[in-house]
């Protein structure tokens, strides 16, 4: 991680990979898609913003900025990779791989999770990191996932997952796609305790993730522009060997074919999680609160039974 | 005993004459009625299922199907499920449950359609549904992959108590195809994948991910299929007899815990989000 605070004239250069860590405020970013140049500070303060309208990427610890100010407190930090496969080809070592990977990201794995509060709203919280092999889930992710929603099971708190990805590991095989069941198994538990999943998907969130626990979420939200589908465009495109329509597999393409709740600007989404945590602390037959039943007295008392 | 590589495997796996889902289905149930449809879009004919009888009992059978020639892989989709066919099987699974009928899966899909009109009709949210719903169903659900267990697309029907696999089977997060393509931008590396992805039935035997494996013969279940099929209707009884007698909440607690346990990870290296430097702030939401 030290590289990154170093000054080095590399960093200058308009295009570096904004990959969330700190950097200097007089550096210029440019914008992905428009190919404005805008100064740090002012994208940081636009919260990553383009004035195009672009989302660009934001790191894990980035999206930590959607809680209140000191309220995060990170779990299961002492969770690692191994490689259980022993996967070695002639261009892939995994063991490698991962050991690069925490190097640069300063993470051991793609997936960070504690517990948070929004505007005094208690959550649970797992955010992806993209930089980290692409935010793919193997056994640490899926095990973290997993002892998430276990806590806001137990702690009776809703649960916001905020997902890019790429899928499952290919490196982990067949143990990456039992996460799958893993995760989902776990938030049935979640579901019948009467707690709500909110899931943001951000550009990218594809493939195995999608096909878990990132498309049953209770509520879906969708950054602008963000590309969200099961097959990744490469694979389709051999597949029927046909160009993709422009718009195909973006946040608007889901929310046009009644696959989420809403496209919502990143500048949106603190009082809009807020609000939602409000209402759904709120429900009229909540039952997550200690008790199990419904307290009856009066004329409830007619509809018992 | 020949060595067989993973790659022959997959070849195996994919043999045309190698028993499909309809093959044990006629060879090992009773009175099968084939349902169709999910009532929201369409049938799909690379997904089949039905109410049958099997040991003295009624069951609902799930599974991919794939065709034998070329007429009939267009019409099956070479087993490639779309929404609709996870769908289909969906509202079998819940059915199943209502009536209080043990669910039997058949896998041998390369992976679910990868379509346009797939991804149009949600394909990622069809498979997910199904794997939640799995979760949680308050019936035995016993799944064996007969030929090729391809990524989402298999688990989208494998949710189960006891996975059983063929010898010669295969089962993995994606086609050594896929993950060539995913890692290496080169489906033609397919052979090194299937090496690097420990895909075989002996691989997830170890790894505590399949129960059981069925023999088959050394030239593949195709040579002498009714062997095959007999030994995997045997093995579904003895499974299906000890499942049968868990009421749904052990079931259930059961299943939770046989997937809560897979994965290989290890504790106590620290890393946190916040790096060393403490938690200097990088972006504030308002």
């Amino acid at each position: 991680m030290k590289e990154f605070f170093r000054r080095t004239p590399k960093h200058f250069t308009p295009g570096a990979r904004s990959n969330g860590q700190q950097v200097p405020d007089n550096m210029w970013v440019k914008c992905q898609s428009c190919g404005e140049l805008t100064y740090v500070k002012q994208l940081n303060d636009n919260l990553k913003v383009c004035k195009c309208g672009y989302h660009m990427r934001l790191s894990a610890r980035e999206w930590l900025g959607l809680l209140d100010a000191d309220s995060f407190e990170e779990q299961d930090t002492g969770l690692a990779p191994v490689d259980p496969l022993t996967f070695i080809s002639a261009k892939d070592n995994y063991a490698q791989k991962v050991i690069e990977n925490q190097e640069r990201t300063g993470l051991n794995d793609a997936l960070v999770t504690g517990r948070g509060a929004i505007d005094g709203n208690p959550l649970q919280i797992a955010v992806s990191e993209f930089a980290f092999i692409g935010g793919s889930m193997g056994s640490v992710y899926g095990e973290k996932l997993a002892r998430a929603v276990e806590q806001a099971t137990q702690h009776s708190i809703p649960l916001m997952t905020i997902t890019a990805t790429g899928g499952a590991r290919q490196h982990e095989g067949v143990l990456s796609l039992m996460q799958m069941a893993k995760v989902n198994i776990a938030l049935t538990r979640l579901a019948a305790a009467g707690l709500p999943h909110i899931a943001l998907l951000v550009d990218p969130c594809y493939a195995g993730v999608m096909a878990s626990y990132a498309s049953v979420a209770d509520i879906i939200i969708a950054e602008p522009g963000a590309r969200v589908g099961f097959a990744g465009q490469r694979v389709i495109e051999q597949t029927i060997r046909q160009k993709l329509p422009p718009n195909f597999q973006t946040a608007e393409f889901m929310l046009e074919h009644g696959m989420i709740d809403m496209v919502m600007a990143r500048s949106d989404l603190r009082t809009t999680i807020a609000r939602l945590l409000r209402l759904y602390a709120a429900t009229p037959l909540h039952k997550h609160a200690g008790s199990q039943t419904i307290r009856l007295n009066g004329a409830e008392r007619a509809y018992a039974k | 005993m020949t060595t067989l590589t993973p790659w022959d495997k997959v070849q195996l796996a994919r043999h045309p004459h190698r028993p499909h889902t309809l093959d044990y289905v006629k060879a090992l149930f009773e009175d099968f009625t084939e349902f169709h449809g999910d009532r929201r879009f369409g049938d799909d004919a690379a997904m089949i299922g039905g109410v049958a009888r099997f040991a003295d009992q009624t069951i609902m059978v799930v599974g991919h199907q794939k065709g034998r020639d070329a007429r009939e892989n267009v019409r099956r989709n070479f087993g490639m499920p779309r929404p609709e066919g996870y769908r289909k099987a969906l509202r079998l699974f819940q059915h199943a449950e209502r009536f209080g009928m043990p669910v039997l899966c058949f896998i041998d899909t390369p992976g679910a359609d990868p379509g346009i009109q797939s991804e149009e009709r949600g394909q990622g949210n069809a498979i997910a549904e199904n794997i939640l719903v799995m979760a949680g169903l308050r019936v035995p659900i016993i799944a064996t992959v007969i030929g090729e267990g391809g990524s989402g697309g298999a688990l989208a029907i494998g949710v189960c108590d006891r996975l059983m696999m063929l010898e010669h089977s295969v089962y993995s997060v994606a086609s050594p195809e896929g993950t060539a393509a995913i890692l290496w931008r080169d489906s033609a590396k397919a052979p090194d994948a299937a090496k690097a992805m420990r895909i075989t039935a002996q691989d997830l035997y170890v790894m505590q991910v399949a129960d059981t494996i069925v023999s088959e013969p050394e030239g593949g279940a195709h040579t002498a299929p009714e062997p095959v099929i007999a030994a995997v209707g045997a093995a579904l009884q003895v499974h299906l007899a000890g499942l049968c007698r868990l009421d749904p909440e052990t079931l259930l607690e059961q299943r939770y815990h046989k997937y809560r346990a897979i994965g290989q990870y290890q504790e106590g290296i620290q890393r946190s989000v916040f790096g060393s430097d403490g938690a200097a702030e990088l972006i504030r939401f308002g």
